[in-house]
């Protein structure tokens, strides 16, 4: 029998087996970030501990940065982190996208458009949407910062392997259905702790078509399904995509090439787990609660807690809408938003900007409405200036950001305030997630943010767009 | 590094109701702007433990003098999902915590928790519930995670079997929870992988 994606690059990883079992697994690629390496870097200096593989660490600094004036951090604790960010690249000589560079965005944009993250390769960073690297066939997962200090001192951790769930959803999407809407609709089906103990494998026609950078959104939010990791196998996109990027080390491409592409599963691979899924059945999706599994179409109501199988069924849809201020058997549509939030690493790249672009022009944001729109990166900024987008973006009243993660999590001064309702193309509508400990949040498509914004309220894209063309998945 | 070997922690028990409490609940994204642990214990359940207008204490679990100085957590399914932020279970870890019972964990949770030798032990729906009623009826209850025997015990006498990962538990009992020193130790195998890989 043959081997899947994720056991060839485990086997192709392995060190050896710890005394507790579990593998001692070499870490190809590190990537840091301000929040969660600082004190790994101190754990590192109290054990009077180096780098180990200084070259296979890259650093950038993404989530407290301000998107208006990036460099001037009002915040003496956010100047503090990033002064320490330097001070640890520069000390343990690891590579640093800093903002100067021109090449300072969210740490899993950066990865991918400098080339960094490749196929067959295990990639590890103190950050659960790790799993976006996924994308390119890599194995690539969140971990904690004791072990952020564990890659640092040694490259390797000791983790145990997990399952694999292929996914396959087949068939062609309708208009107006993006990747967001997928992996919205997975997870929905799947659970947010569906995933636990596996890496979901993504497969099937509609991945097939998918540019890579739709595959980024998908994977992305593997860990919103509670899925260690995600990936979607390399292809010919892959080796496109990365043909010529700045990490990628063009002398024998073609070599390169084949090695990369024989690390996709195996016709007869064994998979513990197979899950299909009829593309046509996805709608766009949204979520009304408050976890990422709280999904449902637009044109669905609200779920009413009287109609909940279980009582604990029914708890969890209570407190959600308590906390959402939602009615029971209402439907989404129409739900007033404040603020209207196009970012993040699911949906903060070139083609979602251009997607949103080619439906705004001669529309308005909504008065009252307060819509952001921030790029991924330095780079996805300046492409999007290249191509005039910012333009089309204020024109149509949306202010136009720096890059990082913003409202995202708003480590930054990017905040809701009190209990506003944020439309948003991020991934997670926890409590609290976008700053105030009472703002709430809607997960959806950037074009759905972008209907949501213009409207004033929840709606269909489809409607307001006339979107009639199937969803553009060169 | 000889570490300790945690075998079982024991302690007054606390239940946090509500499933999928993820590490933002945990741990609020505002108090990470720190570039150490320390201090974090005291922002742990932050937003729900005071009311975000007044500021005034809510009516939350930890907030209940009956539960002071618990060092047990009870929880639901899915407790830590999220973010993978080590700041959650370091937050629990100095707030008191020693461990922490769930109906399941997060992945990265678990992994990062086992690491700072907090053991998490999961347990039926149906265990987790008779937990919750006996430390509320009277909160003086010791409960004990008994990690060698995969068992929670508590001193009113129920003795229900946990499971756990065998790897954590194996890396909890021998004291090798914190794998650091065995990672260095293979530095010969970790060169012989590195030389391997086409791409380091
Ligand atoms: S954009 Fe959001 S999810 Fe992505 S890395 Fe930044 S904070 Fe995390």
């Amino acid at each position: 029998m043959g081997k899947n994606l994720f056991q060839k690059v485990w086997d192709a990883h392995t060190v050896g087996i710890l005394a507790d079992g579990r593998t001692q697994l070499f870490i190809g690629t590190h990537l840091i970030h301000e929040v969660t390496s600082p004190q790994a870097f101190g754990m590192l200096r109290d054990l009077g501990l180096k780098v180990k593989f200084p070259q296979r660490t890259f650093a950038t600094v993404d989530h407290i940065v301000p998107t208006i004036d990036q460099d001037a951090p009002q915040d003496p604790l956010a100047a503090e982190m990033m002064q320490a960010l330097r001070q640890n690249a520069d000390d343990f000589d690891v590579t640093y996208f800093d903002l100067a560079s021109g090449k300072q965005g969210i740490v899993h944009v950066v990865g991918p458009e400098q080339g960094i993250t490749q196929p067959g390769t295990t990639i590890a960073c103190g950050d659960s949407h790790t799993a976006t690297h996924g994308a390119f066939g890599a194995i690539a997962f969140g971990i904690g910062t004791t072990q952020v200090r564990d890659v640092l001192a040694s490259q390797t951790i000791a983790l145990a392997p997990v399952k694999v769930r292929r996914i396959e959803v087949n068939g062609d999407l309708r208009p107006g259905v993006y990747a967001k809407d997928v992996i919205l609709h997975i997870i929905r089906l799947l659970g947010a702790k569906g995933g636990i103990g596996y890496a979901y494998e993504y497969a099937g026609d509609v991945f097939d078509r998918m540019s890579m950078e739709e595959r980024m959104t998908v994977c992305n939010m593997s860990i919103e399904g509670g899925a260690r990791c995600g990936y979607v196998n390399p292809d010919a996109k892959t080796i496109a995509y990365l043909h010529g990027r700045p990490y990628v080390d063009m002398t024998d491409f073609n070599t390169t090439a084949s090695r990369w592409l024989s690390f996709a599963s195996d016709a007869d691979a064994h998979f513990d787990d197979v899950v299909k899924i009829n593309a046509a059945e996805i709608e766009p999706t949204v979520t009304w609660g408050i976890s990422p599994d709280h999904g449902i179409s637009i044109s669905e109501n609200i779920p009413d807690p009287a109609t909940a199988g279980t009582l604990l069924e029914k708890e969890s849809i209570d407190e959600a809408l308590a906390y959402m201020k939602l009615a029971a058997g209402t439907p989404i549509k129409g739900v007033k938003i404040d603020v209207a939030f196009i970012g993040s690493c699911t949906n903060g790249r070139i083609s979602d900007f251009r997607e949103v672009a080619k439906y705004i022009q001669g529309h308005k944001v909504a008065a009252g409405v307060k819509a952001i729109v921030v790029p991924g990166s330095q780079i996805v900024a300046i492409q999007c200036e290249q191509e005039g987008l910012p333009k089309i973006f204020t024109d149509a009243g949306f202010e136009w950001r720096g890059a990082g993660c913003s409202m995202c999590l708003a480590m930054n001064p990017d905040k809701l305030v009190g209990d506003q309702l944020c439309a948003s193309s991020s991934n997670r509508n926890f409590k609290g997630r976008q700053g105030s400990p009472t703002g709430r949040t809607i997960l959806m498509s950037p074009v759905m943010v972008a209907a949501a914004a213009i409207n004033g309220c929840i709606s269909d894209a489809r409607e307001l767009f006339h979107l009639e063309n199937p969803a553009n998945v060169a | 590094m000889a570490l300790d070997p945690v075998t079982q922690v024991s302690g007054r028990a606390v239940f946090i109701p509500g499933n999928d409490i993820d590490t933002d609940r945990i741990i609020p994204a505002r108090f990470m702007k720190c570039v150490t642990f320390d201090g974090l214990g005291e922002f742990a359940f932050y937003d729900v433990r005071f009311d975000s207008n007044t500021g005034e204490k809510t009516n939350h679990p930890l907030n209940d003098p009956r539960f002071a100085g618990a060092s047990i957590l009870v929880a639901g399914v899915n407790f830590g999902c999220g973010s993978s932020r080590e700041h959650a279970p370091q937050s629990l870890k100095k707030y008191g915590f020693t461990g922490v019972i769930a109906e399941s964990f997060a992945e990265i949770f678990f992994g990062n928790s086992t690491t700072l030798a907090m053991p998490c032990v999961i347990a039926t729906a149906a265990d987790v519930a008779t937990l919750r009623s006996l430390i509320e009826n009277d909160a003086t209850t010791t409960v004990t995670i008994d990690v060698e025997n995969l068992r929670v015990r508590t001193s009113c006498g129920l003795s229900v079997p946990v499971s756990m990962a065998d790897s954590a538990r194996e890396a909890l009992v021998s004291g090798r929870w914190d794998p650091i020193q065995e990672l260095l130790d293979n530095d010969a195998a970790i060169h012989a992988r590195a030389r391997e890989l086409y791409y380091v």
